[in-house]
């Protein structure tokens, strides 16, 4: 694949430096941490932008960066709809309609909110599956950082130097993720994961923006990137009006029910990674302004992961080059020798090569697969000289944590409130779940290297786990949009729905295929009643079934039960809770403003990239 | 919370910006630089950080100075005052 990325003394300093302020942030704040409530919800007194910059940098993971990167090398500038349909329309529903309820409820986390709203039992349900979930997401982030550090050779050199085996490179990966991670939080809890997803967001930019501004230096312009690309990656609409004329296989129903209405309502309204740094500010307005700020960032964020995607493929492709200069009258001839991955992959995008025998992968068809989660890497090692390069590895680096960190500080809060104060150890003093979040986030981190290192084991561990999170997750946004708008809706509802939407969920994938997919993993596993034109067609219409079960099952049972009574639902339903008079009165000022702002915004960047 | 997250922060851009301003200054028209259209990134990008992690640090350092001038806050207890002074 690479060959030795060679790191230079001012790429070390500069990736030292960026742990040593990490962890400083995390001592620092030590000594601010005298309750659970400063541990867990950071006292609740952080300042909207903070809190904004965080919501957005928490969804940061592995997935976020690498994926999108990948993404947009495989299918072009149709990967913004992962943001400006996928996130920007749920950001600002639950900035405006729901925080109301999340902060104004008093709930310290999103499960126990579901136990104020609905009952016991539903809250269990998804403090389980929610902290089973956090941590194999974060074991996820950690194994994606150790293989591609090892995929880039990145610690190569100095294990080199150091006279280590090569093969303890993942290991060290892991461990120094996992100390580096577990450090700032156990010393700053909630706090030092915000801050330290700020540092981390803006040491992202301050990586990727000049790797765009150089691939864009390097292609010619915008003009020269249009050239170089074939007109369908440049549109974010085109052939949208069918599933079979455009590259994600996906009609415009399916994308706007399935990706821009059930998966990332359910994932921005619900999933208590992103809920618990709004809830972290220091009163509700601010907490209803903390997801709108955050959509600023994240509106522009396909400039610094989509684009690099679209350089990758457009520059030119490298090939073994050989120079000759004349040094003391005599020729002298150096050969620039790249790898074969590199030579038959298109543009920087490598070819893919198998693990075990060292060959290029090759398709149905005999051309080379190309290894798009390589895209950004690769364009990284290409064109940053040492100095930038430690600075763009650094940001690579620091994305994986941020996600590995929101996951963990999500886990200890549910774990310690959720499970442990209300099943195992009730009645204790505060400081006792002070100490148990402290040890929770030590399990946690260990839990997650278990994760990790299960997925080298069993090749397809991380698939199938992602693969069950889908089915956990697609239909609880109908029990949350029940829950907080009808007030009929009962425990008993919200419970059988929940279950009954997994369950759909479960048997469309089972019945449904993609083409050119053999039934497994992929589908089919029951039979197969259904083809669908690409993985994500039928990702999205999974969902779609699944938040449509949840819906129909939880407002037939809750029809035949007793809801609560009103006096109990006031400020957890909306028509029993009387509004806020707001903080402002200048209506610009005032966080429905911000928000038909965005909307508008968001309508631009559609029409002007369709 | 009582660290203003723009210092340490800012800090560390300053601190970053300068090492690759530096770096950059060392290694001007260097064969390093091929690879980027011969345009010297770390020198400018150096700087960039360098101004940005200052203003940072000197917002925040600002705004703390103006919280520490502040009288502290009284708690007023909710008992009735006693009349007469």
């Amino acid at each position: 694949m690479f060959g030795h990325t060679q790191l230079t003394a001012i790429d070390w300093l500069i990736m030292l430096l960026y742990f040593v302020f990490v962890l400083g942030i995390g001592v620092a704040l030590k000594r601010y941490m005298k309750t659970s409530k400063d541990f867990f919800q950071a006292g609740r007194a952080l300042p909207a932008w903070i809190c904004g910059l965080a919501f957005m940098s928490a969804n940061l993971g592995a997935q976020e960066v690498i994926g999108m990167g990948a993404s947009g090398a495989k299918y072009g500038l149709a990967t913004s709809h992962f943001y400006w349909i996928g996130a920007i329309p749920a950001m600002v529903f639950v900035g405006i309609f729901m925080m109301p309820f999340y902060y104004g409820s008093k709930a310290r986390s999103v499960p126990e909110f579901l136990r104020l709203r609905f009952d016991e039992k539903t809250r269990a349900l998804n403090a389980c599956s929610f902290a089973v979930m956090t941590v194999f997401s974060s074991g996820i982030s950690m194994y994606a950082m150790a293989r591609l550090i090892q995929t880039l050779h990145i610690f190569d050199g100095l294990f080199v130097m150091l006279g280590l085996p090569l093969g303890w490179i993942f290991h060290f990966s892991m461990l120094l993720s996992a100390i580096i991670v577990l450090g700032y939080i156990f010393l700053g809890g909630l706090t030092s994961a915000i801050y330290n997803e700020v540092l981390q967001f803006a040491l992202i930019i301050a990586g990727f923006l000049p790797l765009v501004l150089i691939g864009l230096h390097n292609v010619g312009g915008i003009h020269g990137l249009r050239a170089a690309l074939p007109a369908a990656y440049l549109h974010s609409w085109r052939g949208m009006e069918h599933a079979s004329t455009n590259p994600l296989g996906v009609d415009a129903f399916g994308l706007a029910m399935g990706l821009g209405f059930v998966l990332s309502f359910g994932y921005w309204c619900t999933d208590f990674l992103v809920i618990q740094t709004a809830m972290a500010t220091d009163t509700q307005e601010n907490a209803r302004r903390v997801p709108l700020i955050a959509a600023i960032p994240k509106m522009f964020f396909p400039l610094l992961v989509i684009l690099p995607g679209l350089l990758a493929i457009a520059a030119t492709t490298p090939h073994n080059v050989t120079t000759e200069t004349v040094v003391n009258g005599a020729i002298v001839r150096q050969t620039t020798v790249v790898s074969k991955a590199e030579a038959e992959g298109r543009g920087l995008v490598p070819a893919k090569t198998d693990p075990l025998t060292g060959k290029i992968v090759l398709d149905a068809s005999g051309k080379p697969e190309l290894d798009y989660d390589l895209a950004i890497p690769s364009l990284l090692l290409h064109y940053f000289p040492s100095g930038l390069l430690g600075l763009g590895l650094t940001a690579l680096l620091a994305s994986f944590m941020s996600g590995m960190a929101g996951n963990v500080t999500a886990f200890n809060t549910v774990w310690t409130y959720d499970i442990y104060q209300s099943y195992l150890h009730k009645g204790a003093s505060d400081a006792h779940y002070l100490r148990m979040g402290r040890w929770a986030t030590v399990g946690g981190i260990l839990l997650s290297m278990a994760t990790a290192y299960a997925a080298t084991g069993f090749n397809n561990i991380m698939d199938t786990l992602q693969l069950v999170f889908s089915f956990v997750n697609a239909p609880l946004f109908a029990t949350f949009l029940l829950g907080m708008f009808w007030k009929r809706t009962t425990g008993n509802g919200a419970f059988t729905g929940l279950i009954a939407g997994t369950a759909a969920a479960m048997a469309h994938h089972g019945l449904t295929l993609p083409i050119e997919a053999h039934p497994g993993l992929h589908g089919g596993w029951i039979a197969v009643l259904h083809h669908y034109p690409s993985d994500m067609a039928q990702n999205f219409w999974t969902a779609i079934w699944a938040f449509s079960a949840n819906f129909v099952v939880a407002i037939v049972v809750s029809l035949f039960g007793q809801p609560k009574p009103e006096s109990e639902l006031v400020g957890l339903v909306h028509s029993l809770t009387p509004r806020a008079a707001s903080e402002q009165n200048l209506w610009w000022k005032r966080p429905e403003a911000l928000a038909v702002l965005l909307i508008g915004m968001v309508v631009a960047l559609n029409l002007i990239f369709r | 919370m009582n660290l203003d997250l723009r210092i340490p922060m800012g800090l560390m851009f300053t601190l970053v910006g300068l090492i690759l301003a530096l770096y950059g200054w060392a290694t001007q028209g260097s064969a390093l630089y091929a690879r980027t259209g011969n345009v010297d990134v770390n020198l400018l990008w150096g700087i960039v950080l360098f101004v940005f992690g200052l203003g940072m640090f000197l917002l925040g350092r600002r705004s703390e100075q103006k919280l520490r001038r502040q009288p502290r806050k009284v708690v007023v207890s909710n008992r009735p005052r006693p009349h007469g002074h």
